[in-house]
């Protein structure tokens, strides 16, 4: 196995007595895609800071690229592509000089940034945009000048921070499919999410965050049959009415987990719980079945959703 | 408080090699970008102020006053005497609009230095290339004001010339102190502090009226402010009236300096990179 593009090792940021990140351990090979899923203060966002390379740890042990980044920032930072939760696109220039400018800072020769700017720029399907300014750009297209920008470096770690909060469903999988390309070209991709679909489809890996630490870590699918069933029979029978129900149920499918508007029943077969539902005289306003995913997973491990 | 920033130290032992990677120019570059595309009417308009002063106080009151010297005591007409306090100032202001209420919003809104130091630039590099074009504004300022004081006939002697560098040392001073400063701002209200300490330090510096109308306790103050120094070192080089004073003066600006790159390369990287 090549040598890993980033250690961490009981990577601890605590600000003043609260714990941000909490003694999270992890190895990302390279080419790999590795994703941190967790809800909103998990600690993904710190880490992902750490491991930018623009906040030093508390204590534990980091490497990116075999360097410390406390000690040599400017140098790992040179090697990778951020993408970070909210836009900080440039509004004062155009697209194009977005990336043009960027490429500046990381000291490269102005012919050479001028080429990948437009091949990122069709990337990025925005070359008809270059000109623009980035105020006038959809939310989806800001996004994906970052990633083109993120790009501009040619860099060997991608690190994104929720990439796709806060876009529209369509905007959302032009830019899984990019990503996705990335991906394939065998970019070394780290990311942050609280979409389960969203770490399921990109990610060849992943740990699963809560409060600073790691709950669990495998490949979606494994986590999945590891720690849920196969299917997922959810009822709903009013808000007043799931606690009562859920007394009846108790003892259909594997495992019950009752949620203030509904009621998730975890079973090899859906179809099958749903049949021993009725046969108990419930009648659930509405039923659906579904395949288990890590939002399952999640709520398994923390007993909370994902997004609250 | 000094202890938390002595362990900060410490534990980061990277040196230069973590705050500056000898780039200072891409962020000059973009700020020369930035102000092409979008707001040079308004770095326009800044040239103007000093010169109103000067053709309202200068040639229009200054027909009634008499009986002005220079540092060295010989007779110069009032308006000689003040244009190079304007200049002094017009540098002042081009410094100081670029390195406060720029990079206030920068720092607070664009997010614009979030991004750069996400990349192979460090906190120097940012810091410098920032404070570099706040002194090209304040530069090209006083060059205007220059010219028009010389179309005014108003430099009596050939070390105008030497004028030039003094207002870029001037407005490095002021830009580099002004980024130091802001960098510890957080809001609107005291971003009003700095106008509200620049404006009595425009009137009072010795501007429009020499130094020893005042009582001896409030000269201290007076030589104590940055302006003043400007102001004399400036006067001096305009007027002719030169003296081993004008290296304090440029001292004076020499450590203001150092004394803004340190404040603000530390900030940059306690907010940017904690």
């Amino acid at each position: 196995m090549p040598a890993p593009v980033i250690t961490a090792t009981d990577l601890t940021k605590k600000y003043k007595d609260f714990a941000a990140v909490d003694g999270i351990s992890f190895e990302v090979a390279p080419g790999e895609s590795f994703g941190l899923l967790g809800p909103n203060g998990a600690g993904k966002s710190t880490t992902m800071r750490m491991v930018g390379a623009v906040s030093t740890r508390t204590s534990g042990d980091l490497r990116i690229l075999g360097l410390d980044p406390d000690e040599h920032g400017p140098a790992i930072r040179s090697q990778l592509g951020v993408v970070p939760q909210q836009d900080n696109l440039d509004t004062e220039l155009r697209v194009r000089d977005n990336l043009l400018v960027y490429g500046r800072y990381f000291g490269l020769p102005h012919s050479q940034v001028a080429k990948r700017a437009d091949e990122l720029l069709e990337f990025a399907q925005l070359s008809d945009r270059a000109k623009a300014k980035v105020d006038d750009l959809s939310g989806g297209m800001k996004r994906r000048l970052t990633i083109a920008r993120a790009l501009i470096n040619d860099p060997r770690i991608l690190l994104l921070d929720e990439p796709t909060t806060g876009l529209d469903p369509q905007a959302r999988h032009i830019l899984w499919d990019r990503l996705f390309r990335l991906k394939e070209r065998g970019t070394t991709l780290v990311l942050t999410t609280h979409y389960m679909d969203e770490a399921e489809q990109l990610c060849d890996r992943l740990v699963v965050v809560d409060k600073g630490r790691i709950m669990a870590e495998g490949r979606p699918a494994a986590l999945i049959r590891e720690h849920s069933s196969r299917e997922v029979l959810e009822v709903r029978f009013g808000s007043d009415r799931n606690e009562g129900a859920a007394a009846t149920l108790a003892g259909v499918g594997d495992r019950l987990e009752v949620l203030p508007d509904r009621i998730l029943v975890y079973a090899q077969s859906g179809e099958e719980a749903l049949v021993e539902v009725t046969k108990r005289g419930l009648e659930p306003i509405t039923s659906l079945v579904r395949r288990s995913s890590l939002e399952d997973v999640f709520l398994r491990l923390t007993g909370r959703t994902l997004v609250e | 408080m000094t202890a938390d920033l002595r362990t900060d130290t410490q534990h980061r032992t990277g040196g230069v090699r973590a705050l500056y990677s000898g780039n200072a120019r891409a962020v000059v570059a973009r700020g020369l970008l930035a102000t092409r595309s979008t707001n040079w009417i308004i770095v326009l308009t800044g040239v103007f102020e000093p010169v109103f002063y000067l053709l309202a106080l200068g040639i229009g009151l200054g027909s009634y006053i008499g009986g002005v010297t220079d540092t060295q005591g010989q007779p110069i007409p009032y308006a000689a005497y003040i244009a190079p306090a304007l200049l002094a100032v017009s540098a002042m202001n081009g410094a100081i609009y670029d390195s406060t209420w720029n990079v206030f919003f920068k720092m607070h809104f664009g997010k614009l230095y979030q991004g750069m130091l996400a990349t192979s630039l460090g906190p120097l590099d940012v810091a410098l290339g920032e404070i570099s074009l706040a002194l090209l504004r304040g530069a090209a300022y006083g060059t205007t004001f220059l010219l028009v004081m010389q179309a005014l006939g108003l430099n009596l002697s050939w070390t105008a010339l030497l004028a030039l560098p003094a207002i870029l040392l001037i407005a490095f001073g002021f830009a580099s102190l002004g980024m130091g400063i802001t960098s510890y701002m957080k809001t609107f209200q005291q971003m009003d502090w700095i106008a509200f300490v620049l404006l009595p330090m425009f009137l009072f510096s010795a501007t429009f009226y020499p130094l020893t109308v005042y009582p001896e306790p409030i000269q201290w103050v007076v030589q104590a402010l940055p302006l003043w120094h400007g102001v004399e070192l400036v006067r001096g080089l305009t007027t002719g009236a030169i003296g081993p004073a004008m290296l304090v003066h440029v001292g004076y600006y020499l450590v203001m300096v150092a004394v803004g790159l340190v404040f603000t390369t530390r900030r940059l990287r306690a907010l940017f990179l904690d």
